[in-house]
């Protein structure tokens, strides 16, 4: 029995929190690691590009709560999800064209795209802000759990009880969607096909008569609607503010880089080698703990390893170990 | 046009741009604007040595700055004696202890090899680890138990403020030192994402480590090296003075003090000035750029480019540091809650790049017309919104709307300039030669 309340404990407090939090992360990455890949630089403006596309969800969803339009049981800003891609992707296909086209048809080194990506981070940042302000803005509906803590326990009659979000149901649920359809149009249809061969060898895939112009496009009209799914997910789960998306870039990168930059598989595995690393590390152990050891061992102190203000140094040592040993990632990515 | 008459003419133009605000603003204004572009003007001379001189893409200038801040702290301000009976020693031998783990991790992780060397690096990490914390938990509770509502940190050296400047130089070198040793040898992106994350580590050891920086609890009134403005207006000399050119007492003090402020800051920035134009006129200068512009070719020519690029890395991070402790002198408080990587590491970036990325007279004249927007744009949008809003009826919930977003105008206007500079005058306002 303590052996069970501990592992309830332990999904409570960890496992389902870094599974959603991971799968949040994976998606960002997934964009991060695909701009990479096809258009060779490292898209600082990624964080805010998520909250563009979230901002535009919530706006919607605002629309659709005062028209008394809602989903039932699921958040209204899954109806309001196409329509923040749909913005998002005009957004992104506009600053392709306006800013990041002038430097590809030039031929630009690749840090110099990225301090470009600096402004275009600066302009979506102070845009998000301008229209939706800084502060925190709740626009989550809808049924609150799919289990609750009393639910649980009336069930098992265990002593620890487990609660399931529906958002974080929701973020895993979409998540395996999206990667799903993501990966079937890298691996099935023509353009995705010419995507990884555009990413794979540029001379080659433009000797075969790719059109690196339609390969651009489609990359950015994936990326934004994966940072839009990811952003709304994101601030479903947690809260919608503007700034905490410009820090999940930090994370994020990590994700990518740990994972294998420019390799979508990596990507995921990044996300989830971050967040169960940043859970794991900054839970107080404690309360597992208490039911896994014998009583004369049990832990005095909180048995946290790290207070949680340090998910970021979490993130970032995992980075430097991977770079320092593996430079490429754990999924052979690129190095150019 | 010469050169010569064209940085001039951009240089009065900044000197126009503040002593305007001073005649239609206030001077007080137009004195922060100058001290903060003093700063400014550093910091960017501390990234253009990174970039314009050597390539290195350094976007965690936050970090140094913050270390700066922490300097003067922790040498100006007075020690807490019964801290330091409560907790000190304990918190230092902690302290060296998980020094010493590492460097023994280091060395097992050079000498060993094959599985041996994965398990005993591991041991020493986590056997070392437990033993830190052993040791510096308890000195940590000690320490923030001594009267946390006005102390609860060991306080600092209690030496001249001044002093601190060249000390928070040290410490962001020792940081920048650390990280450079770890992450010059990758790729430029990968040390842009690993300079962002130690200056939010920086900023989040701050935050969190309160027997150090006190936390988000912010140290407030750390020691000036200018007098106070209470003791001016209260010094009949002063305040004769004063009103012999007809100048209010209350406004004359601040004013005296802000122009001490800007006197010592000015001879910083001068004597930082001159050592980088010495250095790029020097054949090290020479050595850096030939690196910057072909690392392979250097490297035949015999260089060590890693060693070279350690060195202006540390050099710049240092000069951040030195910028980071003069501002938190002039703010007279540690609020760590403030350093925001907007604000203090891509501002600097946008400064660099305006200005003229190579050159420094280019750095310092985008540290001042940089800063002097970045204040002045607020007001500015405002204006600009009530013009826009002007037909609007009063209580439009729109007009209201942009009125209170007129302050986000300034990341946008940030955004733009940045994006106008790299596309119509990639080299900057004053290019490298």
């Amino acid at each position: 029995m303590d052996f069970l309340n501990g592992l309830v404990a332990l999904s409570n407090f960890v496992l389902i929190p870094a599974m959603a939090y991971g799968s949040q992360l994976a998606l960002g990455a997934l964009g991060v690691t695909l701009i990479y890949g096809i258009l060779r630089f490292s898209n600082f403006a990624h964080g805010d590009t998520m909250a563009f596309g979230a901002m535009v969800t919530v706006l919607v969803t605002w629309l659709f709560q005062s028209m008394g339009i809602s989903l039932g049981p699921l958040p209204t800003a899954l109806l309001a999800l196409p329509f923040g891609i749909l913005g998002t992707m005009a957004l992104v296909l506009l600053t392709d064209r306006m800013v990041y086209k002038f430097y590809r048809d030039q031929k630009a080194k690749p840090v110099i795209l990225v301090i470009v990506s600096m402004g275009v981070m600066f302009i979506m940042n102070g845009l998000v802000r301008f229209i939706i302000g800084p502060n925190d803005q709740k626009f989550a509906d809808g049924e609150r759990f799919i289990i609750s803590v009393r639910e649980f326990k009336a069930m098992t009659g265990l002593r620890e009880g487990l609660a399931i979000k529906t958002t974080q149901g929701l973020t895993v649920v979409t998540a395996v969607i999206v990667v799903a359809l993501l990966f079937w149009f890298l691996n099935r249809t023509r353009t995705g096909k010419s995507m990884r061969a555009y990413s794979d060898n540029e001379d080659l895939a433009l000797l075969s008569g790719i059109n690196p112009e339609r390969v651009v496009m489609y990359t950015w009209l994936i990326v934004a609607a994966l940072a839009t799914v990811a952003g709304v997910l994101y601030g479903l789960d947690k809260t919608f503010k503007p700034f905490t998306y410009f820090q999940l870039l930090l994370p994020i990168f990590a994700s990518a880089i740990v994972g294998g930059l420019g390799n979508p598989l990596g990507a995921i595995a990044g996300g989830f080698v971050i967040a169960f690393s940043e859970v794991t590390i900054t839970y107080a152990w404690k309360k597992v703990l208490v039911y896994w050891m014998p009583e004369s061992l049990e832990p005095s102190g909180l048995v946290q390893l790290m207070s949680t203000d340090y998910k970021f140094a979490v993130s970032f040592v995992i980075l430097i170990i991977v770079l320092l040993f593996k430079p490429t990632g754990l999924f052979q990515g690129k190095s150019v | 046009m010469s050169d010569t008459m064209k940085n001039t003419l951009l240089f009065a133009l900044v000197a126009l741009l503040i002593i305007g605000t001073g005649i239609v603003q206030s001077w007080n204004t137009a004195l922060f604007i100058l001290n903060m572009g003093l700063i400014s003007s550093i910091m960017a001379l501390g990234v253009n040595l990174q970039w314009g001189f050597a390539g290195l893409f350094n976007v965690g200038v936050m970090g140094f700055v913050a270390l700066g801040g922490l300097a003067v702290v922790l040498t100006s301000t007075d020690p807490v004696s019964e801290a330091w009976a409560a907790g000190g020693p304990r918190v230092l031998v902690a302290l060296l202890t998980g020094a010493a783990v590492i460097v023994a991790a280091i060395v097992l992780q050079k000498r060993l090899k094959g599985r041996t060397r994965t398990l005993a690096t591991v041991a020493v990490l986590i056997g070392g680890f437990v033993v830190y914390r052993f040791l510096f938990d308890p000195a940590v509770d000690a320490i923030e138990a001594v009267n946390p509502a006005v102390t609860g940190h060991l306080g600092g050296l209690g030496l001249p403020v001044l002093i601190a400047w060249p000390v928070g130089g040290l410490l962001a070198a020792g940081a920048a030192w650390m990280i450079g040793k770890t992450a010059l040898g990758l790729r430029s992106d990968y040390l842009a994402i690993a300079t962002l994350g130690i200056a939010e580590i920086i900023i989040a050891v701050m935050k969190n480590e309160d027997w150090m920086s006190r936390g988000v609890k912010n140290i407030n009134g750390l020691p000036r090296p200018v007098p106070y403005e209470i003791d001016l207006q209260q010094s009949e000399s002063f305040v004769q003075g004063a009103q012999s050119i007809g100048l209010d007492p209350v406004m004359a003090s601040t004013l005296y003090v802000k122009l001490g402020y800007s006197l010592l800051f000015s001879a910083v920035l001068i004597l930082i000035f001159v050592a980088a134009q010495l250095a790029l006129h020097s054949p090290w200068g020479r050595m850096m750029r030939a690196i910057r512009d072909n690392e392979v070719a250097s490297e035949a020519m015999g260089k060590n480019v890693t060693k070279r690029h350690l060195q202006i890395f540390v050099l710049g991070s240092a000069v951040c540091g030195i910028a980071g402790a003069m501002m938190t002198t002039m703010d007279g408080q540690l609020t760590p809650s403030t350093y925001n990587p907007l604000r203090y590491t891509f501002l600097i970036w946008v400064m660099v790049i305006v200005g003229g990325s190579g050159n420094n007279l280019g750095a310092v004249l985008g540290g001042f017309l940089i800063w002097f927007l970045w204040v002045q744009v607020e007001p500015m949008g405002l204006a600009l919104m009530h013009m826009v809003t002007y037909g609007m009826a009063e209580d439009s919930g729109l007009r209201a709307h942009l009125i209170d977003s007129a302050a986000h105008m300034r990341l946008l206007t940030m955004g733009l300039i940045l994006l106008l500079v790299l596309r119509f005058s990639p080299k900057g306002l004053i290019p490298e030669k």
